[in-house]
């Protein structure tokens, strides 16, 4: 459970770059959490409130979009989505994944500021 | 009036701060040739147990010294003082990992120079640590024999994000009806091509191969061209 951690390191990130952008209020922030980056979307957001609790960012949202885990099959040479958390070998040929193409992402990509 | 909102693209890492901390720290550690290995498993995998015997054995040919996280206590500490190699705890109160900070201000106090190995045990959780980079050189798994051969597959982060896997107290795979075969069917689907080690630091047996190869893979790092080729990559995608 490190959630909160992350939480934290959000606000700080997203104040700086509120800052940097000429300020005001940040309404959203749209994050990209990628299901093999070790972080949980429920804790995350449980936790959005009390990191941002006595911050300028107090009141804002938390958007998160889940970025599948996306393996690349040298067989087949394709890139394909793994829809379990049971392995990463191909879906369609069960040959191990030779890469990891996306699935790791913890990235805060953009903010709404009113 | 209320101006329209305006959307602002920052594309940052979470993890930033963190992230460039490691880096310098990775450098640090090249510059002085001390090769730097992370232990990460889950609490009782025999993380402690190994890493005595292990410098116990090192100390003969190598400096090596560990830094050992946990929550509280300096238990282990002192188990691995045992081996008379220079040891310090972080305590990390309620933090349930490492971060490369801790490590930082772990490591002030040393001089590099002194060193040839550096272990890094990491505290007992095969979640979070997967997210922070230390600064490692490499990232070594345990899993014992009583944990199951699903542990890989229960926890696929952390196993995908390091480097060579061991599994430990062999010693007892029999009693408890471990498969072996089917354990590493599970590492290979979440990270094809893993190093896997297979040892009991209670009976020694496995131990001369897992030792041999930190000599070999230590006496690189001081041969700097020959290293930098399984760092631990946390970059995003590939």
């Amino acid at each position: 459970m490190h959630e909160l951690s992350i939480a934290l390191s959000i606000v700080d990130i997203a104040t700086e770059a509120a800052k940097e952008n000429g300020g005001g209020k940040v309404d959203a922030l749209y994050l990209k959490l990628g299901r093999l980056s070790g972080v949980v979307k429920d804790a995350l957001l449980f936790s959005w409130e009390l990191a941002c609790a006595d911050t300028p960012l107090k009141g804002s949202r938390l958007v998160i979009e889940e970025v599948p885990i996306v393996i690349h099959c040298s067989v087949c040479d394709a890139d394909r989505t793994v829809d379990s958390m049971n392995g990463f070998d191909c879906p369609v040929c069960r040959e191990p994944a030779a890469a990891i193409v996306s699935g790791k992402e913890l990235q805060l990509t953009a903010l709404e500021i009113l | 009036m209320m101006s329209a909102p305006r959307l602002v693209q920052v594309r940052e890492n979470v993890l930033k701060h963190n992230d460039v901390l490691a880096r310098s720290l990775r450098q640090k550690f090249r510059d002085a040739g001390v090769f730097v290995v992370s232990l990460v498993s889950s609490p009782g995998a025999g993380k402690t147990e190994l890493l005595e015997k292990t410098m116990k054995s090192l100390i003969r040919d190598l400096r090596v010294g560990a830094l050992v996280g946990d929550l509280a206590t300096n238990n282990d500490a002192e188990r691995l003082e045992r081996s008379n190699a220079p040891v310090k705890q972080i305590t990390t109160g309620t933090v349930c990992h490492l971060e490369a900070q801790m490590v930082e201000d772990a490591l002030r106090s040393w001089d590099l120079d002194d060193l040839d190995l550096l272990f890094i045990e990491n505290v007992g959780n095969l979640v979070c640590p997967s997210s922070y980079d230390l600064g490692e050189e490499l990232r070594i798994v345990l899993m014992s024999t009583t944990e199951g051969e699903d542990k890989p597959l229960k926890y696929p982060t952390i196993f995908n994000t390091a480097d060579v896997a061991v599994i430990t107290k062999t010693d007892i795979a029999e009693a408890v009806e471990f498969d072996l075969e089917k354990a590493l069917g599970s590492i290979r689907c979440v990270r094809p091509g893993m190093r896997v080690f297979s040892l009991s630091a209670k009976t020694g047996s496995g131990m001369d191969e897992w030792i041999d190869w930190l000599k070999e893979r230590s006496a690189a790092a001081k041969e700097p061209e020959l290293t930098h080729v399984s760092a631990v990559n946390f970059s995003i995608g590939t």
